[in-house]
């Protein structure tokens, strides 16, 4: 749930996702869910060899978030700063909920 | 059950990656990939945000004519890169001046 309260953060702001199969759709964040499943709009293909389908797609899409190698953030839209403090936090929780157990 | 790096107590392995923030970091990755950047994310699921990264990509090829494996890398720069948990094989921190292994 973290990555995705993070990734949250930049709905609304253009992303590139990479493709566990080379493809990289860029295109306007919509939305995220808790498997990190994208919801992308505005949607580009970059890839030279993209499949015919894929360049006639100029709307939005939705992308499995299994198949996701990487997502290339926007430099300016992230404080990671705030990031850090953010997974320390998340990290020293998580431990607390482990010992009790 | 603990293992030690310096002088604080490691009690699970993702606590490395707690020392680690902020600092430079290889990660290896599914397919022949070689991340090194500087980490400021994780979870438990090994999902990483790393930025200033340089990629490198190792691809091996056949010469057609004497059957030899040419391993070739290709690298690029990655500024800012949500990195998906399940292809990451190992993350290690490097030394932050000689950028070598802890």
């Amino acid at each position: 749930m973290f990555f995705t309260a993070i990734l949250r953060t930049l709905i609304g702001e253009d992303i590139t996702v990479e493709l566990k199969n080379d493809l990289s759709i860029r295109g306007r964040l919509e939305a995220v869910d808790q498997y990190l499943n994208v919801r992308l709009a505005q949607v580009q293909v970059h890839t030279a060899a993209a499949p015919p389908v894929l360049q006639l797609l100029h709307g939005s899409c939705t992308v499995r978030g299994s198949c996701i190698r990487y997502i290339h953030l926007p430099v300016e839209k992230v404080d990671t700063e705030l990031l850090q403090e953010a997974t320390r936090r998340v990290a020293a929780a998580t431990k607390e909920t482990q010992t009790m157990k | 059950m603990s293992f030690t790096v310096g002088k604080g107590q490691l009690e699970e392995p993702v606590e490395l990656l707690r020392i680690a923030l902020d600092e430079r970091v290889f990660v290896k990755l599914k397919g022949d990939r070689e991340l090194v950047g500087t980490l400021h994310a994780y979870d438990q699921h090994l999902n990483l945000i790393i930025s200033d990264a340089e990629e490198t990509l190792q691809k091996a090829e056949l010469d057609e004519e004497t059957y030899e494996q040419i391993v070739r890398q290709e690298r690029r720069k990655l500024q800012l890169v949500y990195v998906r948990g399940d292809t990451v094989f190992l993350v290690s921190p490097l030394l932050r001046h000689t950028g070598t292994f802890l």
